[in-house]
């Protein structure tokens, strides 16, 4: 499958990265390799076969209802670039 | 005597004669730190000389490591000591817990080293190049990688500027450093060791593990750190055996398997030359072995490019300079994520984290992510198949010995390669081992990877020890 830059631009925003001119052009040119690559996967017929998205048995980890000790608000804080009391300090969001 | 070129269970002997004292090993590790570091640079972020460990009171027959130092990764919490992933956005991030593995650590009496060892930027490489901090240099050749992701910890056992080390494990970035440094390294079975402060890279295929001198000091060192973990509900809830049982000089009756694809083209000349030496030497020790199959070997690369990259694109989003480390201000929340992200992230972790939401991202998910999570169960099935008849899978470790730096720098393609025997070992959640085996016409050593089946690392060691016990080959040094 062919990727174009204005995928990755817009992939890219997705993932909350902001790219420079030079470096759009340069991972768009190398992730169009790496996909060229992992194509590779379409000559394998998969159609009846189950995914493993885990390769142990998962099952629901349950335990007594017994209160524990937490970390407090105050280490969960410490390495935070802007705090005020016990919440982190973003731009405003809401206009 | 140089206290620093010792193993972990000679040091114990001697603190146990009263032959030395916890303060004179790691004066030891200090001095030979300040000596060859500048040349190796195994250690980020070199500060003072460490302190022992407050937990100097603790006694017992738990305590057995009483004084040992242990070296640890960068992306394994240490609270109240920096722990950075050797990345920008992570600068000065002083986690407020310990790692479960440092807990078990500290609980046995061991010193943990406040200076952390270097590694790929959240553990993306094969070269130890992509750290923020700059490259590691191989102690076997300056000019030569160490290996990655764990090439500090690597590094610095090589280098004798540690006694042992804890790394990472993804798609080998434990077992290829290991084998480019001449040292042990140790790939648990997913859910052997509890991944519970380790900062997550891939979550369904970490493993913390050792990197160490030699297979005693491997299962030593196993002994402490595996176990079913509260906070990891991965952790899986199997009895661990005490490996050191398993180091029995024996291995009649053990059946190995040589999986043909591994013995292809891409594979070095001298390498594969080595590693049939070692399947030799291990059969003339009474083992047995017979070429077998993993037919879908040549998907093990492309199938991880997607796995791995499309859960560290979910890993990595919580960083964005709300809860810790950098933050770029702006205007308004979206520009301060990006702007953040675009500072904080090296190349490697940007292109990552690219490539695994575009995996993930709608109209690409089934003919990306979903394809390749089902060739994961053909990848798995395959070592299923070849474990109902054999004990272990033996191949080389890495196709070739180290590289320059700077070689594969420039083509992310040609460094993904380079883990092409170790991902399959990930991608099913076997245990693997990287040994010692051999060195090449210019001095580089080379690894010898040993397979088995889920929870049976005691096969590992059995194998692995009798081979040590039978050869030399970890008892050479570098010179530096």
């Amino acid at each position: 499958m062919a990727i174009t830059k204005e995928t990755i631009e817009y992939t890219a925003h997705l993932a909350r990265i902001e790219l420079k001119p030079q470096e759009l052009e340069k991972i768009s040119r190398q992730l169009k390799g790496i996909l060229d690559f992992i194509d590779t996967l379409k000559r394998l017929e998969v159609k009846d076969i189950a995914p493993t998205s885990h390769i142990l048995p998962i099952n629901n980890v349950l335990r007594e209802d017994i209160p524990v000790k937490s970390l407090s608000a105050e280490k969960a804080l410490m390495d935070s670039p802007s705090q005020k009391g016990t919440f982190f300090v973003v731009p405003k969001i809401i206009e | 005597m140089e206290l620093n070129i010792l193993t972990a269970h000679e040091l114990t002997n001697l603190l146990k004669n009263k032959k030395t004292t916890p303060e004179e090993i790691l004066s030891s590790l200090e001095k030979r730190i300040k000596s060859v570091d500048s040349k190796v640079r195994a250690y980020v972020r070199l500060t003072e000389p460490n302190k022992l460990n407050d937990n100097n009171e603790l006694n017992g027959p738990n305590c057995f490591l009483k004084g040992i130092p242990v070296s640890i990764k960068d992306n394994i919490c240490t609270q109240g000591y920096n722990t950075e992933c050797c990345s920008k956005i992570l600068e000065g991030f002083k986690p407020p817990y310990d790692a479960t593995v440092i807990k078990k650590l500290k609980q046995a009496g061991a010193v943990i080293l406040d200076k952390k060892t270097n590694m790929d930027e959240f553990a993306f490489g094969s070269s130890t190049e992509n750290s923020y901090f700059g490259p590691t240099h191989n102690p076997w050749d300056l000019e030569r990688v160490p290996g990655g992701s764990s090439g500090g910890s690597a590094a610095a056992v090589a280098a004798d500027e540690a006694v042992w080390a804890l790394g990472s494990d993804t798609g080998g970035s434990i077992r290829q450093p290991a084998a480019f440094c001449g040292v042990v390294g140790l790939k648990p079975t997913y859910g052997r060791v509890s991944r519970y402060g380790l900062i997550a890279f891939a979550s369904s295929l970490d493993q913390i593990g050792p990197l160490t001198k030699d297979i005693t000091d491997c299962a030593i060192l196993m002994n402490i750190i595996s176990g079913c973990d509260s906070y990891d509900a991965t952790s899986v809830d199997i009895t661990v055996a005490d490996y050191t049982k398993s180091l029995v000089n024996d291995i009649k009756g053990i059946k190995i398997g040589i999986p043909k694809e591994y013995f292809v083209e891409g594979l070095d000349l001298e390498v594969k030359s080595i590693v049939e030496e070692a399947i030799d030497k291990l059969k003339s020790l009474g083992a047995a072995y017979k070429e077998v199959s993993l037919p879908h070997t040549e998907y093990a690369v492309p199938v991880y490019y997607i796995i791995a990259t499309a859960e560290a694109s979910s890993n990595l989003a919580r960083f964005d300079g709300v809860q810790y480390g950098l933050r770029i201000p702006a205007k308004n929340i979206i520009d301060m994520y990006k702007k953040t992200r675009d500072e904080g992230f090296g190349q490697e972790a940007k292109r990552r984290i690219i490539l695994g939401t575009f995996a993930l991202s709608h109209g690409y998910y089934d003919a990306y992510y979903l394809r390749a999570l089902k060739v994961r169960t053909l990848i798995k099935q395959d070592f299923d198949k070849v474990f109902n008849d054999f004990d272990c899978i033996v191949t080389p470790t890495s196709p070739t010995a180290a590289f320059k730096i700077g070689e594969k720098v420039d083509d992310p393609l040609k460094m993904y390669l380079s883990d092409i025997y170790t991902i399959s070992a990930n991608l099913a959640g076997i245990p693997a081992i990287s040994i010692p085996c051999g060195f090449t016409k210019k001095g580089l050593p080379v690894g010898l990877q040993i397979l088995a089946k889920p929870f049976a690392e005691e096969t590992l060691f059995r194998v692995a020890y009798t081979y040590e016990q039978n050869t030399e080959w970890n008892k050479r040094k570098p010179k530096l």
